[in-house]
């Protein structure tokens, strides 16, 4: 099986923004294109990531109408939801298009528009992915991670304050990324002060709600060179579940599917946790970097908040967790957020990462949907 | 959504017993190793442990405003069984034991996105026992 390459990537402004959803998915596609120096009548498979155009906008069908504004029909097409990851199952889903040779040129862009909607409208469409026994309850995802960071705490031993430290890194992160919906550092008593949103979580332990959209380019490596010398290779991708009624796992401070999806993404690269330089995490909440960061293998069950608190995922850290300001600083437009992960490891992997520049070869996106419902893992390499 | 407790209630907080022994809250077509459940069990008759708790202050539509929910375990005759559902009270801690108290509606059918036809409404509330 010939390997499979990504030659050109592209986000646009996350934030609130003025554009629908077929504007967002139109500009990050027309800015792949371009990217990868690809026209549109090469494009042989289209995907869309997109959780809830519908239920947001009254809009559906956009992967056809994409095909359509891009000038690439008759481009085969399909929408690709599996709620918050459905951008990492874009991911996947177009990995296997060219790996299988379905396909010689795919483009994924992922969007989501929902500034629209109030916070609580927004939070009810994304709540709507819970079991009817979660939902009657009012049961949202920020109060599945206010549940599970009182555990998580509380079984470790660990202070509140290392979650704030995330929010802090990440934030400070962001302020590099020129597409991140907030550039602005924040101070650790700021985050401790914020309002109650899911005690003990803060407003500043939370992901905004926001607009945006990215999207990738994917064709054989063989192709690949025919546009650059300079690409990524897929090296390993992995997808898994867990639960769908969350307080049915046996320990709430593990994730399923990120062990799961992260195994099988390992063995196809063929590394270790200990060879990754670089990860973009799922920080829609702040705890979900400590059960990630556990979970895919880079610290001890229990010790994720440590490597916080020891500096070791900061930028300049052994293992820099989130350069691209995360979900948490970047935004999270559900259906792009994989994407726009991908988008900041391709990015650290061929050199153009810019101020956010690490010394990376290898890099990690996690992309986590419901909470840890469903799961994917990609690893890049980069081929310069 | 009522807030009053219905302590007279005949209902039934109906888990799924399977095959290998264990129990599972909601119940499911089929269990682990894809076994079809043998019964079922009445948890509204147990008392239960509170794992974890929180109070969430912004609620979607329809639902109370602060909403304190926990995930519990109940022991039934030696197996765990987990629950999560809205508490009765905010003044709630790790390790309290509460029992699960009915209510007519936990939340406005019809405010949020959810077909108000497409689930019950009704369930039970978890309520301290001290």
């Amino acid at each position: 099986m010939e390997r499979v390459a990504i030659i050109g990537a592209s986000m646009t402004q996350f934030g609130q923004r003025e554009e629908w959803i077929r504007g967002l998915l139109s500009e990050a596609g027309q800015a792949c294109l371009e990217d990868a120096g690809v026209a549109p009548d090469a494009i042989e498979h289209l995907y869309v990531s997109n959780m809830a155009s519908g239920e947001f906008e009254g809009q559906t069908g956009v992967p056809n109408a994409l095909a359509h504004d891009l000038a690439a029909v008759p481009a085969y097409t399909a929408r690709i939801d599996q709620t918050s990851s459905s951008g990492g199952a874009g991911v996947y889903a177009a990995w296997q298009s060219v790996a299988s040779g379905a396909s010689e040129m795919t483009l994924l862009v992922g969007g989501e528009k929902m500034t629209h909607r109030s916070t609580t409208e927004a939070t009810d469409v994304i709540a709507s992915l819970t079991h009817p026994v979660e939902y009657k309850h009012g049961v949202t995802l920020p109060s599945f991670a206010g549940l599970t960071a009182r555990h998580y705490l509380d079984k470790y031993d660990a202070p509140r304050e290392s979650l704030g430290k995330v929010a802090v890194k990440n934030h400070k992160n962001g302020v590099d990324n020129p597409h991140a919906q907030f550039r602005k550092e924040v101070d650790l008593d700021t985050v401790l002060e914020s309002p109650i949103v899911a005690d003990p979580l803060r407003l500043y332990d939370f992901c905004p709600i926001t607009d945006g959209s990215a999207a990738l380019m994917f064709c054989p490596e063989s192709v690949a060179r025919e546009y650059t010398d300079n690409y990524a290779v897929v090296s390993g991708i992995g997808g898994a579940t867990d639960t769908h009624v969350v307080h049915e796992r046996a320990d709430p401070t593990t994730m399923g599917g990120v062990v799961n999806s992260s195994e099988q993404a390992y063995e196809m690269a063929d590394i270790d946790p200990d060879d990754v330089d670089v990860a973009e995490l799922h920080d829609m909440f702040t705890i979900l970097e400590f059960l990630q960061s556990e979970d895919l293998g880079f610290f001890e069950k229990g010790k994720g908040w440590k490597a916080v608190e020891d500096g070791i995922t900061d930028r300049d850290g052994d293992l820099p967790i989130n350069t691209s300001g995360g979900l948490k600083s970047k935004g999270h437009p559900l259906g792009a957020s994989g994407v726009a992960q991908v988008y900041e490891i391709y990015k650290q992997v061929v050199g153009e990462a810019g101020a956010r520049q690490v010394d990376a070869e290898t890099g990690l996106a996690c992309n986590v949907g419901g909470f840890g419902n469903c799961v994917t893992t990609a690893i890049l390499e980069g081929q310069q | 959504m009522s807030d009053e407790p219905d302590s007279d209630s005949d209902q039934t907080m109906e888990a799924y017993r399977y095959p290998d022994g264990s129990i599972t809250y909601p119940g499911h077509p089929l269990g682990p190793g894809g076994e079809e459940p043998t019964g079922t069990v009445d948890l509204s008759e147990y008392v239960a442990e509170v794992i974890t708790w929180t109070t969430s202050t912004a609620t979607p539509p329809g639902v109370r405003q602060p909403n304190t929910l926990a995930i519990v375990e109940f022991d039934v005759d030696g197996e765990p069984v987990r629950a999560i559902g809205q508490v009765t009270t905010e003044d709630i801690d790790v390790g309290d034991e509460v029992q699960p108290v009915y209510c007519e509606e936990l939340r406005e059918p019809g405010a949020g996105i959810r077909e108000p036809a497409s689930q019950e409404w009704d369930g039970f509330r978890f309520e301290p026992t001290e």
